[in-house]
């Protein structure tokens, strides 16, 4: 019985990643990637997959460890984890898809300043039980990369005419380049952010309607 | 968990954790070094076959105190010493493919081109590395009609960049309409690099073949089967 | 071998760290719209980049050579005990100006912006003198990126945005136009 309801916990801590408790829409961590890296909807997926990686790993280690670092040198220490798996990606990275590392540039390395990840380690990882920590690090990492994709593809298919490379709309079609520039990446993610607040105001007014029938 | 930690323990877990990370590192980054490297030297090979047009082979020339010698140069890219020797399966030489880079309309551009020595002409440019403005800038190497420009492109007595359509001369470049500037700079660039390197290259094919070659020759004695 | 006024000006405002590379969002967005507090957060950054330059290069001369994989590691412990020191010398200095800045003076630390100034001026091979230009360029350009914001939010809370634009989406969108100026100074020094 225990067994289930911690399955059902690790499910809880990891579905909130994705929607309720997003890095970029609800929490605005991770500005810096989110901006930078979705250009292309390949590129912002292989950021979403470095990010799995080393927030998964990192969690995993601090979690593991999480009773034999002395209380002040914790962030010293997390810094040192996640910078490692940082270093370890972007290695890989260049043996096995230079291609994509070359896209992504500096932001591999910038990995290692994402707020989401030394944010994970501080609130959750270092007071959960591994399990706990690894669920709760999945589903910021998917939440992450499906914000990612969002705007990603949405620059792409804009800017471009093409997703994940394959042209959409033919050769007569004149790109909205704009978006695949720094000022359209700032402004659409503030129309999705817009956009996203809107569907909140209007689950928040069915939740207060429902109540108010439910209580008459 | 206990209260307080000793400065011990704090000096402990770190020394720990920077042991552990540095041999995590050293193995991971022996462990890519070679494919990485590959990786470079198949880009690189790459790009000199495409800029030298029929080039089968080839070999780095560094300079040394404004001499030329073969082997290469610092790996800093930066140090742009060390251009490319192009020999065709004949062993004939195809040109010298010169990496070169300057300000774009951006930021740097890093180009190589290839320039055959005895025709006196630029037979190929493939861009390396640029920041230009996408769909405007970026066309120095999409677009086909810019780069036809490099195919036959005499250097004497400089390359001249004009408006796009007012090609007359052999040394005359057409620029992008609407990415001028970044089409300046490519011309800029090459003469640049020109300027740096034509004066050094030899006569003819002073060179000679390599004591031990680095992949094997078809020598004339294979026996027919 | 760039010049200096061209590594400055391409730092500041034709490759703005804020504006065109995305770095150093966090307090772009989270610091509060107040012009003098952007202010003395941008010269704190400025500050921080300098000793991070040095660092860097001294990094990159003597060390890194040897082991290029610590690049990361290295670069980052050496911001975060620069981030500490200046906190505590803002402290004895100036508890005012100290507990103005909060929160924030920590945050310099996962700035992007100043890691990334280290991982640029490494990838351009800058020696000292340029990357302490560099450095100059960059934290001036995120300084006025900041003062910039700040001053356009002081505004906006006057205006009548939509209820649900109010916050982050509204600050992108700004962010977005003021991005979009900055383009304007491609080409300052292509010399054509």
């Amino acid at each position: 019985m225990s067994d289930l309801n911690s399955s059902a916990r690790a499910y809880t801590e990891f579905a909130k990643g994705i929607w309720k408790e997003n890095p970029v829409f609800v929490q605005v961590l991770g500005m810096c990637p989110m901006l930078a890296v979705t250009n292309t909807a390949i590129n912002a997926v292989a950021m979403g997959a470095a990010t799995l990686f080393v927030l998964v790993g990192s969690s995993f280690l601090v979690s593991l460890l999480r009773n034999y670092i002395p209380k002040q040198v914790r962030i010293s220490t997390y810094i040192v984890i996640i910078a490692t798996f940082v270093t370890v990606i972007d290695y890989v990275l260049k043996a096995a898809a230079p291609e994509v590392h070359r896209d992504l540039g500096a932001f591999i390395a910038l990995i290692v300043v994402n707020c989401l990840i030394l944010g994970r380690q501080e609130a959750f990882a270092s007071r959960n039980t591994v399990k706990m920590a690894v669920a709760d690090a999945l589903g910021m990492s998917a939440g992450f990369a499906f914000a990612l994709l969002c705007l990603g593809g949405v620059r792409e298919i804009l800017g471009s005419g093409s997703l994940f490379g394959i042209s959409l709309f033919g050769p007569n079609f004149e790109p909205w380049v704009v978006m695949i520039l720094p000022p359209g990446g700032f402004i659409m993610l503030g129309l999705i952010l817009f956009f996203f607040s809107w569907l909140e105001q209007r689950a928040r007014d069915r939740r207060a309607r429902a109540a108010l029938e439910g209580g008459a | 968990m206990s209260g307080e930690a000793s400065s011990a323990r704090m000096i402990a877990t770190l020394t720990v954790a920077g042991l552990a990370s540095g041999l995590l590192l050293v193995g991971v980054y022996e462990i890519t070094k070679p494919i990485i490297e590959a990786n470079n030297a198949a880009a690189l090979e790459r790009a000199v076959f495409q800029v030298l047009p029929g080039t089968t082979s080839m070999e780095p020339i560094v300079e040394r105190d404004g001499a030329l010698a073969i082997g290469s140069g610092s790996k800093d890219e930066e140090e742009l010493d060390t251009i490319y020797l192009g020999r065709d399966s004949a062993g004939t030489i195809t040109g010298y493919a010169i990496p070169w880079q300057g300000t774009g309309f951006q930021d740097v551009i890093k180009l190589i081109y290839g320039y055959h020595p005895a025709r006196g002409v630029v037979v190929g440019m493939e861009i390396l590395e640029s920041m230009e403005t996408p769909g405007l800038g970026d066309k120095i190497f999409k677009d086909a009609s810019f780069l036809a420009n490099f195919e036959a492109l005499a250097v004497e007595p400089t390359i001249v960049p004009v408006a796009n359509g007012a090609k007359t001369e052999p040394h005359q470049v057409d620029c992008i309409t609407g990415a001028t500037i970044s089409s300046k700079a490519v011309v800029k660039i090459i003469n640049g690099g020109n300027e740096h390197w034509l004066g050094l290259l030899p006569e003819g094919d002073p060179w000679g073949a390599r004591p031990e070659a680095p992949e094997p020759t078809p020598e004339p004695t294979e026996p027919t089967p | 071998m760039e010049s200096f006024v061209y590594i400055f000006m391409g730092a500041m405002v034709i490759n703005n760290f804020t504006l065109s590379y995305f770095l150093g969002l966090c307090p772009f967005f989270g610091v509060s719209g107040k012009v003098t507090t952007a202010l003395r957060l941008g010269l704190a950054n400025i500050f921080v980049m300098l000793i991070t330059a040095f660092c860097a290069w001294f990094l990159n001369t003597y060390i890194l050579i040897y082991a290029p994989y610590l690049k990361i590691i290295s670069y980052i412990l050496v911001i975060a005990s620069t981030v500490q020191f200046v906190e505590m010398v803002i402290k004895k200095l100036s508890p005012d100006l100290f507990r103005a800045l909060g929160i924030f003076l920590p945050l310099i630390t996962t700035n992007c912006a100043i890691l990334g100034l280290a991982i640029f001026m490494t990838n351009k091979g800058y020696g000292l003198g340029q990357g302490l230009i560099y450095a100059l360029g960059a934290g001036a350009g995120v300084t006025l990126a900041l003062v910039l914001m700040a001053g356009l939010r002081e505004e906006a809370e006057l205006s009548d945005v939509p209820a649900l634009m109010r916050g982050t989406a509204m600050n992108l969108i700004i962010a977005g136009l003021l991005s979009l100026a900055f383009m304007g100074f491609a080409g300052l020094f292509s010399g054509a």
